[in-house]
């Protein structure tokens, strides 16, 4: 097995397939992050502040979330008038499933933000969109980055399903390797898979460290 | 009866929670382990059940080595209740106080009949045993926790900071339906607090402990606050002591006043008939049942039934046979100076001053100098 | 007019009969998801009960399952299929596999989430180890187990689903054989049963779980939150 491994990794033609397809996976799995992340923002500050909201938002997300990533991945077209092979279906699919995945959290992390820290700010003259950017997303960071980090490893590992529609990521491997029955190029995407998925883990945990310097002074907040 | 024989707890890390302790706690009394935290107070009480089991030396309970009982039957012989009450989420209140009974093997109806005896005992409708732990307050649940340790009917208790969790007006409700139980059912009561004040409100015999688990004085209440051993006790006791030793001292032999007092209907009851133009004195008005309602200050004219904007509140009530610090407090707080002294029922029977309580201490002291 | 040829799709007698019909489609992939969420649940819930009970290995559980969330499983399936010799068996063994980690971690942290202060009252009021787990750390589990459950089964349907491919039957082969042939309408009814098993199978299983999860912790977790609950834990399916 070990020699197989070497003997694809050798090529260079191997490498720019492997190096393209693992760019390709970066760009389909983080793009549908920071969308999703972005729209889930005010959607969780909604279920947070409205307690009538936060049941249909909820809900929705439930449904959304409980439908398989391939059966997505082929009704986006048809709802979107895209390509079937366009990867814009997957980076679309992908954010659906973010949002759906992170009001939950922004929702928590905005009710776990002492209200007296609120009031304070309101208090001071805050007004609410200031007060919301400077106090209490600043403050949700530790609650919401759990969030992140399941979302991002949620995406890394749908991306390769994208294969099976002809988009590309890593996934292609899967489905090169498994026409020829060669176990090498699976092999290879799936510890790449799982590297990348590490990989953006620990920056992200690196990137809420960075957020939250009170954390590490061991203040309270 | 508790005996701890040179029971000594170190931990893994190398911290000496309890250290050497020797003591006995009698049967049938209120026991209560106080001190600072880290002084082994909870690790003391959980080694008589167990649940914590001491580096060396032995616990005796009515004479036995716990550590010839097998630690699930021990327990179900020893009522247990914690700070948070500890209830099942997911079982009814009667089914929670059910829980050793039916451990114990006993069947499932006479069980709950038990336990809806039990949440009488402790104070609570029968119909609360029908709703979950999280549809109660914390004082409620509390007293499901108290009635849980009962429920197998075990000669000892041990409380650890029950009633910790709850606000200070709940609290001394418990405090008080604790002592009404004790006083019914005669259990031997180890009772962890941090609370000096509540230690010297129920306990009968008090254990202090400082850090590092030795124990710096045991004795009774009364003692600990006119005789604290050393300095860390006195320290913590805390503030007041003297006077709240005074709850400690009986009335008895103090010589009731009297005062002028009247009816709500302005009729004339007893000691001088008040002025109608103001006398020089404070008149007492009691309503029909001879209870205290208010004061009527000097100088007030009266004419036919005593104005409701006239009276004064009194100040608190001082019970005939209760202790020397509700008479003093009664004085110091009332409006004229003159502390009302109440039966049982609450009915009017004289008044006493400050002077007279603290003739009566320096007496005391005399007597036993 | 997409829409048109789907429902000219549907009205065709052919496609609801026989062994690449619909029904028998839906009844494979109920099959293999069934098969692979018992097998699952047969490995992690008493693996889950153990280490939640006695808290031995949770940290490196916690880790290994949360690592299991990252693996593409279009690469498990053809890695498993190619592995195995081709046979079918290789490929429920991928999706017993992935089904363990959500139900691992739903038991385990059901276990671990019990109140310290009511497993402390449990043990002080003299239950045995074995009445303890049974009547007071088990149904406290009960919701977050009966959640990993329901995450593990979405997870199986969708990765049936993508199983076709490498040969298994089920709905996914409806999905991939009219990629194949450029058949939309067939695409999408594939797509559309997917979707409709995996909300039916999750609304059995949150039926299931509204009997079995005792009510008190029902009405505990209404009072906390006073929101309708949602899964907290990753889509891990890919």
């Amino acid at each position: 097995m070990f020699d197989d491994l070497s003997r694809y990794l050798s090529s260079t033609s191997n490498q720019e397939l492997v190096l393209t397809q693992l760019l390709q996976h970066i760009y389909l799995s983080l793009l549908p992050l920071v969308i999703g992340l972005a729209l889930a923002i005010p959607l969780g500050w909604l279920a947070h502040r409205y307690r009538a909201a936060s049941g249909v938002v909820f809900g929705v997300s439930n449904a959304v979330y409980t439908v398989p990533s391939l059966a997505l991945f082929v009704v986006i077209p048809v709802v979107l008038g895209t390509q079937i092979l366009d990867s814009l279906n997957v980076v679309v699919a992908l954010t659906i499933y973010t949002t759906a995945l992170l009001v939950r959290p922004v929702c928590d992390a905005l009710d776990a933000v002492p209200f007296h820290v609120v009031a304070a700010a309101t208090a001071m003259g805050y007004r609410p969109v200031r007060r919301f950017v400077t106090v209490e997303l600043p403050l949700s960071v530790p609650v919401l980055s759990a969030g992140v980090r399941v979302a991002s490893v949620s995406n890394i590992s749908l991306v390769s399903v994208g294969a099976l529609i002809g988009t590309g990521g890593l996934g292609v491997l899967f489905t090169s390797g498994f026409q020829i029955s060669y176990t090498a190029p699976i092999i290879v995407g799936i510890v790449l898979t799982l590297v990348l998925a590490l990989v953006v883990d620990l920056i992200l945990v690196g990137l809420r460290r960075a957020l939250t310097p009170w954390l590490r002074a061991g203040g309270t907040t | 009866m508790i005996e701890f024989q040179a029971v000594t707890k170190r931990f893994d890390d190398g911290t000496t929670a309890v250290d050497n302790l020797d003591m006995v706690v009698e049967a049938g009394t209120i026991t209560v382990f106080v001190g600072p935290s880290g002084c082994g107070k909870t690790t003391s009480l959980r080694m008589v059940n167990r649940m914590i089991e001491p580096t060396s030396g032995t616990v005796l309970v009515d004479g036995e080595d716990i550590r010839k009982s097998n630690p699930a039957l021990l327990r179900r012989r020893i009522g247990y209740v914690i700070q948070q009450a500890g209830l099942f989420p997911h079982r009814t209140v009667l089914d929670n106080v059910a829980t050793v009974p039916l451990l114990s093997g006993w069947t499932r109806r006479k069980a709950r009949a038990r336990a809806a005896e039990l949440l009488e005992t402790v104070g609570l409708d029968a119909a609360m045993g029908k709703r979950y732990p999280s549809q109660l307050s914390g004082g409620q649940q509390q007293r499901v926790g108290v009635a849980r340790a009962l429920a197998a009917d075990p000669p000892v208790l041990l409380m650890d900071e029950p009633f910790s969790a709850v606000d200070p007006v709940v609290r001394e409700g418990l405090q008080d339906e604790l002592l009404r139980l004790q006083a019914d059912l005669d259990k031997t009561i180890v009772f962890v607090t941090h609370d000096i004040d509540e230690a010297v409100r129920i306990g009968e015999k008090v254990a202090v402990f400082r850090k590092g688990g030795v124990l710096a004085q045991y004795a009774a209440p009364a003692e600990l606050l006119s005789n604290p051993a050393d300095d860390f006790v006195s320290s913590f006791v805390g503030k007041d002591r003297g006077y709240r030793g005074l709850s400690f001292l009986q009335a008895d032999g103090i010589q009731l006043g009297g005062v002028s007092t009247m009816g709500l209907h302005g009729e004339h009851l007893s000691g001088e008939r008040p002025s109608t133009v103001g006398g020089p004195d404070w008149t007492l008005v009691l309503d029909d049942d001879g209870r205290p309602r208010g004061w009527l200050p000097p100088g007030v004219v009266i004419q036919g039934e005593p104005a409701e904007e006239d009276l004064r509140p009194g100040g608190s009530l001082y019970t005939e046979g209760t202790a020397l610090r509700g008479a003093l407090d009664a004085a110091l707080s009332s409006p004229s100076g003159l502390g009302v002294v109440v039966d049982d029922a609450g009915r009017y029977t004289g008044v006493v001053t400050a002077q007279q309580v603290i003739d009566l201490i320096e007496e005391r002291r005399k007597d036993a100098a | 007019m997409i829409l048109q040829e789907l429902f000219g799709w549907f009205g065709d007698p052919a496609h609801w009969q026989g062994p690449d019909g619909v029904p028998n489609r839906m009844l494979e992939h109920l099959g293999y998801t069934l098969l692979s969420v018992f097998g699952a649940a047969a490995i992690a819930i008493p693996l889950g009960l153990y280490v939640g009970h006695s808290g031995r290995g949770g940290v490196v559980l916690v880790g290994l399952s949360n690592a299991m969330r990252a693996l593409p499983t279009l690469g498990l399936v053809t890695f498993l299929f190619l592995i195995a010799g081709g046979s079918e068996a290789g490929t429920i063994v991928g999706l017993i596999v992935l089904a363990v980690p959500p139900i691992l971690a739903g038991t385990y942290s059901g276990v671990q989430d019990t109140d310290r202060g009511v497993v402390d009252a449990a043990r002080g009021m003299g239950m045995t180890g074995w009445q303890r787990l049974w009547q007071v750390e088990v149904p406290n589990a009960l919701p977050l187990l009966m959640g990993g459950l329901r995450n593990a089964a979405l997870q199986v349907v969708a990765t049936a689903s993508v199983a076709a491919y490498v040969g298994l039957g089920g709905l996914g082969r409806l999905l991939l054989d009219g990629l194949r042939v450029i058949d939309y309408s067939k695409v999408l009814a594939g797509a559309l049963f997917i979707a409709l098993l995996a909300v039916l199978l999750d609304l059995v299983l949150a039926g299931l779980q509204r009997i079995i999860v005792p009510r008190g912790l029902r009405v505990a977790a209404a009072a906390v939150a006073g929101r309708p609950k949602a899964r907290s834990s990753g889509r891990t399916e890919s």
